[in-house]
């Protein structure tokens, strides 16, 4: 082990050993040597500066060795586990693990598929949850009832808000007009559907072609996500009733429609790439990282936006009220807040961010895949999902039937 | 019976008492507080109303029971598909009983060890094999590579669902039957041959009744969980065929309507004690006339 050659991620991780009395200072010299300890850590000093900006010079590669970006909070105790609770395919393991590096603290990542059942777990109490990954039309709900904590923007000094593109950040703010800021924007994205073009043929442009073709050419191989939202937003897309429509009238269309279709489905499952890259389905409802994660795998899958319109969408870093491990909480949504982190992540999940500076730092190929940033034309009929459509009764029974059907 | 060991512990029969006390307390308690405290909870709530922003809002109303109708086809798959698995189960069960226990000799331990084997690995790693298996490069590909076309859709079905439960139930209802099958008593088998009773003969009137018991516990042990399987049918279904288990979390964590969710959990209960009852009657009163006939 002591033959290790001493790189800068290995220092900090001996440095940090040492404060936290795991070595004694005799082995830290032992192992580091003084004059090489001296040497790095003056290049780390230059690395890992908080202020916004200095962490642009670090270029962030699928294949590189990540930079010591970021450094933990000092003086603060963070414990050694984080519970995140997220999406499928949400988080690059080597973002967790070099976070395990820096900080000692494991990162447990726990996902959903809908962002209900998190507030089903909330409300019943009792996660032990502390990073949780909401969208942007939860808010209103988590603040009313208290599950998430106003963010103590102090523990998060590299999150810049100058540096938010603007369109993303309303829903993180409550009450409206109020500055208290209860999530820091992760990425935004969209809900369209992927087609394995092997097998799909023909124009496929709109919600009509998808549901249409769902049920003559594509049946028995296509699915939709398991959720409410998304798979009824975009039945009501059909008639081109508003995505967030709650009419009566409206949602016995959708639900005549989702009933017609089940039939004709593979799966309702949120959890859509295995049955695509087994060739189970050649279509599925998606959302935007998935189809450039199968877009990466399988080049023939591509992605499409029902010119119709329907979700576009952004999801945020917020802190759980009653956290049990609220300082590594922080710590890890700090960390995340870090625009070279921020984008090293992104190569790997596939959404576009928020962050200016992080935006930045990719690659000419990720800002001009057009799965990643659609044309504007195409995201100018999207609507943001609202409050009450994640709430509403009766869409929430209406799903339940359809599934249960 | 039970005067036997009362008259042996008279003395001390206080101190008994005590000790028996102190010794069922946790089991009591385990029971009160995870069995009858939540089911009183789901009896409670399945009265109540759901919340604007879901969960439970207080409320007395028969609405929630009044809806069950909306789930029937979950309850309809749940049971007949827990009826079939159950039936499939006993059918490629008791072969397998039956050898292990009269004619597997020495290779016995070893065969035993590896019915149990696969419960050494993850319930969810071994259902997701299935997964794989069952898939489009899985049985289905092969099919085709033999020439079978249109290549048969496996995965998501309710055959899948079948497979999953059997092979996944299946070691509980062979060590039931295993046991009950050991302890026969081989000479009541003679005597039966003696008699001039022919094999068919032998195993009907004779092993077949002898072992009930262990079938009937070994279906029991088998039917009650697979009435409230939520996991294979969410994995191997796809979430087209719906188990009321998975219409159970559908209602609490996605609708949040946790009202409807009790009194469809109340409906399930219900449904299985039924069921049970039912079976448990006709097995009992087919035992009770196979004994009045053989007098």
């Amino acid at each position: 082990m002591d033959r290790e050659p001493l790189t800068r991620d290995r220092f900090w991780k001996l440095y940090h050993d040492l404060e936290r009395g795991r070595i004694t200072r005799r082995r830290f010299l032992e192992v580091t040597g003084i004059g090489a300890a001296a040497a790095v850590i003056a290049a780390c000093q230059g690395g890992a500066s908080p202020t916004p900006g200095a962490t642009a010079t670090a270029t962030p590669g699928p294949t590189g060795t990540p930079a010591a970006e970021w450094t933990p909070p000092e003086g603060v105790d963070l414990g050694e586990t984080l519970n995140l609770t997220s999406w499928f395919n949400y988080h690059d393991q080597a973002t967790l693990d070099r976070f395990k590096e820096l900080t000692g603290v494991t990162v447990n990542l726990v996902t959903f598929g809908s962002n209900e059942e998190m507030l089903a777990n909330l409300q019943a109490g009792g996660t032990g949850w502390d990073v949780l990954v909401p969208t942007n039309y939860t808010f209103p709900t988590y603040v009313e009832l208290a599950l998430l904590e106003p963010l103590d923007m102090s523990k998060l000094p590299n999150f810049d808000l100058a540096r938010q593109e603007n369109r993303f950040l309303e829903p993180a703010y409550q009450p409206p007009g109020s500055t208290t800021l209860y999530g820091i924007n992760k990425d935004w994205g969209t809900t369209g559907y992927v087609i394995n073009t092997d097998v799909v043929t023909g124009e496929m442009t709109t919600w009509k072609d998808f549901w249409d073709r769902t049920r003559d050419t594509y049946s028995g191989k296509v699915t939709i996500h398991d959720y409410q939202l998304t798979s009824i937003g975009n039945a009501l897309k059909y008639y081109g009733y508003s995505f967030n429509s709650v009419d009566p009238a409206e949602l016995k269309k959708a639900e005549e429609l989702l009933l017609d279709v089940k039939r004709h489905l593979f799966g309702i499952t949120s959890d859509y790439q295995p049955p695509m890259k087994s060739g189970d389905a050649v279509m599925a409802m998606a959302w935007t990282g998935d189809a450039v994660q199968l877009n990466r795998t399988i080049p023939s899958i591509q992605y499409v936006i029902g010119r119709e319109g329907g979700e576009i969408w952004s999801d945020f870093y917020a802190v759980v009220a009653s956290a049990p491990h609220r300082e590594a909480a922080y710590a890890f949504v700090d960390y995340m807040a870090v625009p070279a982190v921020a984008a090293k992540d992104a190569l790997y999940h596939g959404y576009p961010l928020v962050d200016s500076a992080a935006t930045e730092l990719l690659p000419d190929d990720f800002k001009n895949n057009p799965i990643i940033y659609p044309a504007e034309e195409l995201l100018t009929p999207l609507e943001f999902g609202a409050a009450v459509t994640l709430t509403d009764e009766n869409r929430a029974e209406l799903w339940a039937r359809v599934k249960s059907a | 019976m039970v005067q036997g060991p009362a008259a042996v512990a008279a003395p001390g029969r206080g101190r008994g008492r005590a000790v028996t006390a102190l010794l069922l307390t946790p089991t009591s308690l385990w029971y009160l507080l995870l069995l009858l405290v939540p089911l009183a909870i789901l009896i409670v709530f399945s009265f109540g109303e759901r919340s604007p922003v879901g969960g439970y809002h207080p409320g007395l109303t028969l609405e929630n029971y009044l809806r069950l109708p909306t789930r029937q086809a979950a309850f309809v798959n749940t049971l007949v598909l827990a009826v079939a698995s159950t039936a499939l189960c006993a059918l490629l069960g008791y072969p397998l009983a039956y050898y292990l226990a009269t004619r597997a000799g020495s290779r016995r331990t070893l065969l035993l060890i590896l019915i149990a084997l696969p419960f050494l690995t993850s319930f969810l790693i071994r259902t997701y094999a299935w997964f794989t298996i069952l898939g489009a490069n899985g049985i289905p590909a092969i099919l085709g590579a033999l020439g079978v076309s249109p290549r048969p859709v496996l995965l998501n079905t309710h055959f899948a669902i079948l497979i999953g439960i059997v092979y996944n139930y299946l070691p509980l209802m062979v060590f039931p039957l295993y046991v009950s099958l050991e302890r026969l008593d081989k000479r009541l088998l003679e005597a039966s041959k003696d008699l001039g009773a022919g094999r068919w003969a032998t195993f009907r009137q004779v092993t077949l009744p002898l072992s009930a018991p262990g079938l009937i516990s070994g279906a029991l042990l088998v039917f009650i969980p697979m009435m409230g399987e939520y996991i294979i049918p969410n994995m191997l279904g796809g979430g087209k065929v719906f188990f009321v288990g998975n219409a159970l979390v559908d209602l609490f964590l996605q609708s949040r309507n946790w009202p409807f969710g009790s009194a469809a959990a109340i409906g399930l209960i219900m449904v299985v004690l039924i069921t049970v009852s039912i079976y448990l009657f006709l097995t009992s009163r087919g035992r009770v006339q196979r004994e009045v006939s053989q007098l």
